[in-house]
């Protein structure tokens, strides 16, 4: 899933408080997974707006919406009734849901109210952590299904590097080394031959190194 | 012999070569560079001209390694991945052959967060393995990494870095084999203070025929303080500081501990003249 982390709520304060009445979106896919903007954290966010603007004694109305998928232009269509009244829009989805939202309504201040940080998996109730870079060309298959591009902090092909220890990275040992975890899978696997090919320069042209992505499905694509 | 470099020739006649380094300035004043390697005329085959060691902004490699070149020393570029991409390194190495430099070492390099730039991003393009492959083939294929010809192959003795301590163990001897399968020249080891260990690694080097086909330097660093092996043990990371060493520098004065850290080197350097596949040593005298 996409990860996001709620901004502090002064910044949050910060940013819509020349505004009267805003639209706080929220998104029922990743955001909400993660628990950073889903149906509830959109109630919580609104009363703390509400209650700061109360004490302030500044007039301030807020609407909650959460969308089914607010990267999903059909979801977003289901704004149209209710964007009017609103000065701005404050999205609490991932980045993608902000800008389907701010394409779609061409003259509204959009504004995101999380921090969108990464592709990863849930570790353990309340802990997520990277998984992919979404590189474009996956080489899980050499590595044993573990990402040298996202999870090894010099991204190393072919790795480890001089700096791993017991089974962490160098860079902070609450990181687990993604090398030492690539071993133990391709020792598990009985596949440690695999180790000794050495990975070639990857071509970064299916990653971002080509420019913004798309991808067309012919069969799909209307 | 793949290239004209001093370092090759004294490698390939099998004696012993010593390199040491020399890290360039944090400002712009070359008498710095000169002063630092004028230390090291008439001790060393190769002077090591880091590249923003410990991820700290310094005078550029090249820059200082030209500076080094004109005093009549034989200086070694080495280039991490960290800071640029794969334009970047081939165009440096271009620039560093057409001055005269045919020594390099390609690392990955210390990650950011370690420097004084902690925001900057990496770039880590390519990996060292990577970075020697493309060395390899700009100077025996003569082509550069995206496939076009050179118009005159820069011809450099390819070396990369090797650290025997770090983990996990069982893979050191089959990551040096992987430089090796890319056409790595030489190695410099990390600093050596668990000669045992270091043994046992030679001794994996040795049994798949790795020496025959690189050139090994065992890496050499004085302890100056009791502070430093301290510091060197639990700060450094993928360092193997055994505590006997530890115990012994404790147990002189400390105005003599610098000079017993020396006579440690030489005894380690001594004991490992006899290892099978040491081909000569990289004495790495931090400040
Ligand atoms: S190799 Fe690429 S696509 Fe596969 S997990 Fe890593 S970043 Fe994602
Ligand atoms: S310690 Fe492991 S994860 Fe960290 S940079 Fe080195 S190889 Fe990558």
């Amino acid at each position: 899933m996409i990860t996001a982390e709620r901004k502090p709520i002064e910044d949050l304060i910060n940013s819509v408080s020349s505004c009267r009445r805003i639209l706080l979106l929220g998104c029922n896919e990743c955001v909400t997974v993660c628990s950073a903007g889903g149906r509830k954290e959109v109630a919580l966010l609104s009363s703390a707006l509400q209650m700061h603007f109360m004490k302030e004694g500044k007039p301030f109305e807020i609407k909650e919406i959460t969308l089914e998928r607010q990267c999903d232009p059909e979801y977003v269509e289901e704004l149209v009734p209710h964007i009017d009244s609103a000065d701005a829009v404050l999205s609490m989805a991932c980045g993608c849901g902000v800008q389907e939202v701010a394409r779609r309504f061409k003259d509204k201040v959009v504004l995101p109210a999380v921090n969108t940080k990464f592709m990863g998996a849930s570790e353990r109730q309340g802990v997520w952590a990277e998984r992919c870079a979404g590189c474009g060309d996956c080489v899980l298959g050499m590595t044993g299904g573990v990402c040298p591009i996202a999870r090894c902090s010099k991204q190393l092909l072919n790795g480890p590097c001089g700096g791993s220890t017991k089974g962490k990275c160098e860079v902070d040992p609450d990181i687990d080394c993604a090398w030492q975890l690539i071993w133990d899978r391709l020792k598990a696997l009985g596949m440690t031959e695999k180790y000794e090919e050495n990975i070639p320069a990857k071509d970064w042209r299916t990653g971002r190194g080509a420019g913004p992505r798309k991808i067309v499905r012919e069969d799909l694509a209307s | 012999m793949k290239t004209e470099s001093t370092l090759e020739k004294i490698l390939v006649s099998g004696q012993l070569a010593v390199t040491s380094e020399c890290g360039p300035p944090r400002g712009a004043l070359p008498d710095k560079v000169r002063e630092k390697a004028e230390m090291l005329r008439g001790c060393v085959d190769a002077v090591n001209v880091t590249d923003n060691q410990t991820a700290m902004v310094r005078m550029s490699s090249l820059s200082a390694c030209i500076i080094i070149k004109q005093m009549g020393l034989n200086p070694l570029l080495q280039m991490v991945t960290r800071d640029r991409n794969r334009l970047a390194m081939q165009s440096e190495v271009l620039g560093a052959y057409a001055h005269g430099i045919d020594n390099m070492l390609c690392l990955s390099g210390d990650h950011p967060h370690f420097g004084d730039h902690p925001a900057a991003a990496s770039v880590h393009d390519l990996d060292s393995i990577q970075a020697v492959d493309m060395v390899r083939k700009m100077r025996d294929e003569g082509l550069f990494q995206g496939g076009q010809k050179i118009d005159g192959p820069p011809k450099m003795f390819i070396g990369a870095a090797a650290n025997p301590f770090a983990d996990p163990f069982e893979l050191r001897v089959a990551r040096l084999a992987k430089k090796v399968k890319a056409g790595v020249d030489f190695i410099q080891t990390q600093c050596i203070y668990n000669v045992d260990k270091f043994e046992k690694w030679m001794e994996g080097i040795v049994d798949r025929g790795l020496h025959e086909k690189v050139y090994i330097l065992a890496g050499i660093t004085p302890m100056k303080s009791v502070g430093m092996a301290k510091y060197m043990k639990n700060k450094v990371p993928g360092m193997d500081v055994p505590d006997e060493l530890i115990k012994r520098i404790a147990g002189v004065p400390k105005e003599n501990q610098a000079e017993e850290g020396i006579k440690m080197c030489l005894e380690t350097i001594e004991r490992l003249k006899n290892v099978k596949g040491v081909a000569g040593f990289h004495i790495m005298a931090i400040e």
